[in-house]
C-alpha cells in the first residue's frame, strides 16, 4: 500500500514539474520588458527555473519519505503493542512480532492469530494509508508553493537562464557523486567484511600460510572441523594463471599492433581491426567452454605424447585461453601507443637508411614502451580478476605447484565457491571471500594506478 | 619510369629556363621528366635538372608547388607515402634511383635528409648519431663508433656546446641544437648528398644563422639541396637557384642571376614578392 503511494507521488512530482514549466513559460513569454530594457532569458529559460524548483524539492522529500516512513511506522506498531506481548521480550522477539503484524496486514495468515496482533495490523494499515495520503498532499502543497514563489520572481531582467545551468551542472555533480558514493560503499562493506574474517583468523595466517583449506565442517563435532587459511597457494594459482596468460598475449599482441602500425596497409587493418574487436567482445563465459572442450583435452593430449602428465583442469589451459581473451586488449593498447609516436621520427629513422623492422624495434618500440608497458599492466590486472573462464577451466584444490600442467585454484574462483555453498554468513569460510576479494581489489587497483599513470605519462610527453 | 616519349611533350609544353654556370660543375644528381602523383593528383609535371656536385642548390616557389615532394624523390622517401607514384629518371653518380634492383636502404646512406621540425630519437645525444653507424655496421670497435660520433657533432659544428652531456637526451636540446643533432646524425652515415626541407623553419633567427653557416661549410664535402620558403636564405647559402610553381620547375640557374636579372616574369613576380 505504502510503496504504490510514493510511486503514485513520483508520477504526481513528475505531472507538476511539466505544469510548473507550462506556468513558467507562459509568464516568461509574457514579460513586458521596461523601455531601454532587454528580457534576459528566453521564456523556455522561465519554465525550466520554475520545473526544477518545483520538481527537485518534491522529489527528495518523496526520496526521504519512502525512506523514513517505514522504520517510523515500525516504531509506532511496536510502541502500541499491548504490554502482555511485548514485555521482557529481547529486540529480536519484538521484530518477529512486528513481521508478524506485518504478515497479517498484508493477509498471510498461516494460523488464527492473537486478537491482539490483529489490531495492531488494523492499525497498520491505517497509518500507512494516513501517511501515503499525506505525501501526496504535502508534495502538492510544495509544489503550489514553489509554483507560486518562484513565478514572483521571474521578471524581464531575471537571470533564469543562469539559474537553470547552476541546477544543471549541479544535477551532473550529483550524478557522477552516486557513481563515487557506490563505489565508496563497495570499498567499505569489502573491507567490514574482511575485517570481520581477520578477527577469526589472523592477518598474517592468512597471507603468509601454505595450506588452504576452507572447508568448515558443518557440525563442530565433526572431524577436520578446523579449517586452513593460507591463502599463499592461492596466490600462486592466480599468478601462474596470469603469467601464463600475459606470456600468450603480450607477444602476441604487441606483435599484432606492430604489424598493424608499420607494415599492414589499409585493406589489411580494415579487415584485422574488426576481428580483434570481436575477438574483444566474446563473453568469457564462451572463452571458458572453448577451455574445457577444446584447450584442455588438447593440452592433456599433447603432453601425454611428451610422456607428461598433466590434470584435466590444468593451468595451461585456463592461462592460454585467458591469455587469448586479452590478446585484443594488449594489441589495441600497443597499437595507440605505436601509433602515438611522432611520424617525424619514424621518417627520421627510415630516412638514415633503416629498414622498417630496424625503425619499428629501435624506434618506435622504445618509444612507445612506456605506453605499451601501461597497457601490459592493464591487461595483467584484468587477468588477475577474471573469473568466468578460471571457475570453469581452473580447479577447485589449492595446490602450492607452479608447474603449469597441474591443477591450481585462483583467487577469483575461490571466491565464487565460497560463496556459493549454503553456509552461515559469519563463518570464517564465507567471510574468506571477503579478504579474498580485499586482497583482489588492492592489486587490481594499484596495477591499474601505475599503468594509468604510466600512460598518461607518456601521452603528455608526446603532446 | 618511361622516360623518353613524355620528357618530349613536357619540355615542349613547359619549356625551363635554364642558365648554366660560367665554370661548370660536375653533375651529382641528374632528374629527368619526374612526375609525382598522389593517388590521382599529380603533383610534378615532369621536372629536369641538373644538381651539381659539392654545391648548395635552393629550390624556392610559393607553398603547395611541389618542392618538399621533388625533395622526397631523391632518397625515395616518396616510397613511404601511400598511393605516392613516381615516374620518370633519376640518376645518382649515373646509375637510375629507381632501378629496380637498386637497395632503398643502401641509397638512404647515400642520401640522407634533414627535416622541416627536428626530430631527434628520444635517445641520448650520443646515440641519436651513433644510430646510423650502428645499423649499417659503419663502426666496428666502440672506439670507432665514438670516433665517428665525435667527428659528426664537430662537421655540425654542435660538438663543443653538447661534449659534456652525450648522455643526456637529444630532445631536452634548444631547437637550434635538434637541428644541428639532426644534421650530425645525417653526416654519421657519410652521404654523399644532403636534402634539406626548410631546416630553419621552426628556428629562431641565431640558431638559424648558425644552421646557415654550417650549411656553408658543408658544401666543401657534401652536394646539398636545400628547399626554402625565405628568398633571402636561398640567396645567403645557395649557388643555384630553382624556381618551382604549380608542380612545374620555371627556373633555375646560379643564384645571383635568379635574384637579380629572373628570365620568367613569374619568377620576378615571386621574387619581388608579387605572390607567393
Ligand atoms: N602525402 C600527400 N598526399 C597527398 N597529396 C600531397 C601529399 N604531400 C603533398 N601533397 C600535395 O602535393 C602538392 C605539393 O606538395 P609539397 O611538395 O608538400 O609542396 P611544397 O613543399 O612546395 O609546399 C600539394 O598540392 C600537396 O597538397
Ligand atoms: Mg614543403
Amino acid at each position: 500500500m505504502g510503496a504504490i503511494l510514493v510511486g503514485y507521488a513520483l508520477l504526481l512530482v513528475a505531472a507538476l514539474s511539466a505544469i510548473a514549466y507550462v506556468l513558467g513559460r507562459t509568464t516568461g513569454a509574457r514579460l513586458k520588458p521596461a523601455a531601454g530594457e532587454k528580457i534576459h532569458s528566453l521564456p523556455g529559460y522561465h519554465g525550466a527555473f520554475v520545473a526544477v524548483w518545483v520538481g527537485i524539492p518534491a522529489l527528495i522529500l518523496v526520496i526521504l519519505w519512502a525512506g523514513l516512513q517505514g522504520p517510523v511506522i515500525d516504531r509506532m506498531i511496536t510502541a502500541s503493542l499491548p504490554a502482555e506481548l511485548s514485555s521482557g521480550k529481547s529486540g529480536a522477539e519484538v521484530a518477529l512480532l512486528v513481521s508478524e503484524v506485518k504478515n497479517v496486514a498484508a493477509g498471510r495468515m498461516f494460523s488464527e492469530p492473537n486478537p491482539a496482533i490483529v489490531a495492531a495490523a488494523e492499525r497498520l494499515n491505517a497509518w500507512e494509508s494516513i501517511a501515503g495520503w499525506a505525501l501526496l498532499v504535502i508534495v502538492v502543497a510544495i509544489a503550489l508553493g514553489s509554483i507560486s514563489i518562484t513565478r514572483s520572481k521571474l521578471s524581464p531582467r531575471f537571470r533564469a537562464r543562469n539559474d537553470v545551468e547552476k541546477t544543471i551542472s549541479g544535477l551532473m555533480i550529483a550524478c557522477s557523486v552516486v557513481a563515487i558514493l557506490t563505489t565508496l560503499g563497495i570499498v567499505v562493506s569489502l573491507v567490514y567484511e574482511a575485517s570481520a574474517f581477520f578477527a577469526m583468523v589472523p592477518f598474517h595466517e592468512f597471507l603468509f600460510g601454505l595450506k588452504w583449506e576452507p572447508q568448515i565442517a558443518l557440525r563442530a563435532d565433526q572431524v577436520a572441523g578446523q579449517g586452513a587459511f593460507g591463502a599463499v597457494p592461492v596466490f600462486v594459482g592466480t599468478l601462474l594463471i596470469s603469467a601464463i596468460a600475459l606470456v600468450v598475449s603480450v607477444p602476441v599482441g604487441v606483435f599484432t599492433a606492430m604489424y598493424l602500425v608499420e607494415y599492414a596497409d589499409e585493406r589489411v587493418r580494415a579487415v584485422v581491426k574488426p576481428i580483434l574487436e570481436i575477438l574483444a567482445g566474446i563473453p568469457t563465459v564462451v572463452f571458458g567452454f572453448f577451455a574445457i572442450l577444446v584447450v584442455a583435452p588438447a593440452v592433456r593430449e599433447f603432453s601425454m605424447t611428451l610422456g607428461l602428465a598433466a590434470s584435466p583442469n590444468s593451468a595451461l589451459a585456463a592461462g592460454l585461453v585467458m591469455g587469448i581473451m586479452i590478446i585484443p586488449f594488449v594489441s589495441s593498447l600497443s597499437d595507440d601507443a605505436l601509433k602515438a609516436v611522432p611520424r617525424s621520427m619514424r621518417d627520421g629513422s627510415l630516412a638514415l637508411g633503416a629498414t622498417p623492422a630496424e625503425t619499428v624495434v629501435k624506434v618506435l618500440l622504445p618509444a612507445a614502451l612506456p605506453g605499451i608497458m601501461g597497457g601490459i599492466l592493464l591487461a595483467a590486472s584484468r587477468a588477475i580478476g577474471e573469473t568466468m573462464i578460471v571457475a570453469m577451466a581452473a580447479g577447485l584444490i589449492a595446490t602450492m605447484t607452479i608447474n603449469p600442467l597441474d591443477s591450481v585454484t585462483t583467487v577469483t574462483v575461490q571466491i565464487v565457491t565460497l560463496l556459493t555453498g549454503d553456509s552461515e554468513f559469519d563463518s570464517p569460510k564465507t567471510l574468506a571471500a571477503f579478504a579474498l576479494g580485499l586482497v583482489l581489489f588492492v592489486v587490481t587497483l594499484t596495477l591499474n594506478i601505475i599503468a594509468l599513470r604510466i600512460v598518461r605519462h607518456f601521452r603528455e610527453q608526446y603532446e | 619510369m618511361t622516360v623518353a616519349a613524355d620528357i618530349k611533350t613536357d619540355t615542349s609544353a613547359f619549356a625551363t629556363i635554364r642558365t648554366p654556370d660560367l665554370q661548370p660543375r660536375p653533375v651529382k644528381v641528374k632528374a629527368t621528366g619526374v612526375k609525382v602523383f598522389y593517388g590521382a593528383k599529380q603533383a610534378l609535371h615532369g621536372v629536369t635538372i641538373d644538381i651539381p656536385d659539392r654545391t648548395v642548390t635552393a629550390f624556392i616557389g610559393p607553398s603547395g608547388c611541389g618542392k618538399s615532394t621533388f625533395l622526397r624523390c631523391f632518397n625515395r622517401m616518396n616510397d613511404t607515402i601511400v598511393g605516392a607514384r613516381v615516374e620518370g629518371e633519376i640518376l645518382l653518380d649515373n646509375r637510375n634511383i629507381y632501378a629496380p634492383d637498386l637497395d632503398v636502404v643502401e641509397l638512404r646512406a647515400r642520401v640522407g635528409m634533414v627535416f622541416q621540425k627536428p626530430n631527434p630519437f628520444p635517445k641520448s645525444i650520443f646515440e641519436n648519431v651513433a644510430y646510423g653507424p650502428r645499423i649499417h655496421g659503419l663502426a666496428r670497435t666502440k672506439a670507432e663508433l665514438e670516433e665517428v660520433v665525435v667527428t659528426s657533432l664537430q662537421k655540425a659544428s654542435l660538438f663543443n656546446e653538447v661534449k659534456d652531456r652525450l648522455q643526456e637526451p637529444g630532445t631536452g636540446l634548444s631547437g637550434g641544437q635538434q637541428q644541428r643533432l639532426c644534421i650530425a646524425r645525417a653526416i654519421a652515415v657519410s652521404p654523399d648528398v644532403i636534402l634539406m626541407d626548410e631546416p630553419c623553419s621552426a628556428l629562431d633567427p641565431i640558431a638559424t644563422a648558425k644552421v646557415e653557416e654550417l650549411i656553408d661549410e658543408l658544401r666543401a664535402n657534401y652536394t646539398i639541396v636545400i628547399v626554402t620558403h625565405s628568398m633571402q636564405q636561398a640567396a645567403r647559402v645557395s649557388q643555384r637557384t630553382a624556381f618551382f610553381h604549380l608542380g612545374h620547375l620555371v627556373e633555375e640557374g646560379p643564384t645571383n642571376m635568379i635574384f637579380t636579372k629572373p628570365i620568367e616574369q613569374r619568377t620576378q613576380d615571386y621574387i619581388t614578392g608579387r605572390f607567393g
